[in-house]
């Protein structure tokens, strides 16, 4: 099927519109589905990251989820901004993740179905006993989820590190 | 041009096919990812910090029991049919042996030691990994475990209450863990079930690539089977979904066999004898000619059509026909014409040998 729109070339997008209650479908090329601003077809949007980082740091001012200040914001640790992120699709440094916490966690939550990590915890070599405590703290709280959730093998396992750790 | 002896069995223990459900499963291998807390990531580094991860690390498994007496290869130094001999191992990406089109990064470093190893300055500083015969997460994970947990009290990694280990790629963070498996089905695709297993494995969270890892063909029927997700789950259920996953896969491939057998035995017979018949007279061989033929006598031993071909024999015919290893072997390069003919020599002898060994 050629395109509908400039009759020339292979159609190779079907473009559905909903207008004024009434669905328009087109068969068109990518270069007029492009002008129609339909997405090329390159690796964004075609992941849960592309499509997020796509949306993450749109250019047009109200498309973004993202407050203008957050948009903004560079990280302290190595000047990155989440601009970068959107383009490189990777962290400047383990900063970003404290300073784009709010939006990472969303992207996380999308990626993995969940925001919180229940694997095995890991303190630094050296760590003060005060992150010790913070560590345990913080097991404490997995460990109530965990019975919540009535995930006991879970359970069972943060128990187990929680009396090596105490 | 680099010294193999270097490492215990070349880095690639897993091809004696000593580990369980080994004529399926050639290799079971997990990763971690892990960063060193205070450097940057991959995309922000200079080349001084690269190289002051790369010193960090060496410095750090110089005393462990894992690594202490690592091979270790430095791939910013290295030429083009060293770099590519050890990713036809497995050992390093495409990346980070600088096969991926831009050169590799400075301080792009392996350290290899029996059946874990260390890629230092891949996306992330430190990707650790073990690798075991046959379908083995348990082992696997044993191994990279070891490591971590030796390598996390020398390094500070990178750690995040809530996110867990942080990662420079968002769809690594929390466990780092990527567990995959490189299974054989030949079955699945011979009766064209292999795309609903596919399908079906994508829908429970599971990635399918090929040979190679990320972004690689499938070819021969090889599949790697791993894990999606990193985060949420522990270490052990992610490893225990994988392992559930992949022994429903070996179940419906048995199946298939089966069936094969039972309604197409003849056309099956002559299709396995066939590839054994090129692989056993041949005079020239292209790579992706080897590895389909492989994969039919492979079939065929499994289904106890072909007596007389070990494992441990498929497994290194596989290895060893590709084309950084002809190259090495033969001090050519990775495209020089004669390549063809030496591979066919390679799979000649072997199999000949293989057959006066049984006789």
């Amino acid at each position: 099927m050629t395109c509908q729109q400039c009759g020339e070339r292979e159609a190779v997008v079907l473009l559905k519109k909903v207008e004024g209650g009434e669905v328009r479908v087109m068969h068109l090329c990518e270069r007029c589905a492009a002008e129609r601003g339909v997405p090329e077809g390159d690796e964004s949007a075609k992941t849960p990251l592309g499509a997020f980082l796509a949306a993450m740091g749109g250019d047009a001012p109200g498309e973004s989820p993202l407050s203008s200040a957050a948009a903004l914001a560079e990280c302290p640790g190595c000047g990155a901004t989440l601009q970068d992120f959107r383009r490189t699709g990777r962290l400047g440094c383990a900063t970003c993740w404290t300073t784009f916490e709010g939006p990472l966690r969303g992207l996380v939550r999308r990626v993995h179905g969940a925001t919180r990590h229940v694997g095995e915890f890991y303190a630094q070599p050296g760590a003060e006993p005060a992150d010790q405590a913070a560590v345990v703290r913080r097991l404490r709280e997995q460990l109530a989820v965990a019975v919540s959730d009535e995930n006991f093998e879970q359970a069972a396992e943060l128990r187990d590190r929680l009396r090596g750790l105490e | 041009m680099i010294d193999l002896t270097l490492l215990a069995d070349g880095g690639i223990g897993w091809i004696d096919a000593s580990g369980p459900a080994s004529p399926l499963v050639l290799s079971t291998r997990i990763r971690l990812a892990r960063n060193l807390a205070g450097r940057p990531f991959a995309t922000r580094s200079s080349a001084e910090d690269r190289e002051a991860i790369a010193e960090a690390v060496a410095g750090a498994v110089a005393g462990t029991e894992a690594l202490g007496r690592a091979a270790s290869f430095r791939l910013d130094r290295l030429d083009l049919r060293d770099r590519l001999l050890l990713h036809e191992r497995h050992l390093v990406s495409k990346e980070l042996a600088g096969l991926g089109g831009e050169p590799a990064p400075v301080g792009a470093m392996l350290l290899v030691q029996g059946r874990v190893g260390a890629m230092v300055n891949e996306e992330d500083h430190l990707r650790l990994q073990g690798v075991v015969s046959g379908f083995a997460l348990d082992a696997a994970y044993a191994e990279v475990d070891r490591l971590d947990s030796e390598l996390g009290q020398r390094l500070a990694f990178a750690f995040h209450p809530e996110f867990g280990y942080l990662s420079a790629c968002p769809t690594n963070v929390g466990t780092g863990l990527r567990a995959s498996v490189l299974i054989h089905l030949p079955g699945l695709v011979l009766t064209k079930e292999i795309s609903k297993v596919l399908q079906g494995l994508a829908q429970v969270g599971l990635a399918v690539r090929g040979l190679y890892g990320e972004g690689s063909e499938v070819v021969g029927n090889f599949f790697q089977l791993s894990n999606q997700t990193t985060l949420g789950k522990s270490e052990r259920d992610l490893l225990d979904h994988l392992g559930k996953m992949v022994r429903e896969v070996m179940t419906y491939e048995e199946e298939a066999r089966a069936v094969l057998l039972r309604d197409a035995r003849a056309v099956i017979e002559d299709k396995v004898w066939r590839a054994y018949g090129l692989l056993r007279y041949a005079r020239a061989i292209s790579y992706e000619e080897a590895m389909n033929l492989l994969s039919g006598v492979r079939l065929g031993v499994g289904l106890q059509v072909i007596p007389d071909v070990g494992f441990y024999a498929l497994n290194k015919m596989l290895v060893h026909t590709q084309p950084a290893h002809l190259a090495s072997a033969h001090g050519v390069a990775i495209d020089d014409p004669s390549l063809a003919v030496h591979r066919a020599d390679f799979v000649r002898t072997l199999l000949q040998d293989e057959g006066r060994r049984a006789g």
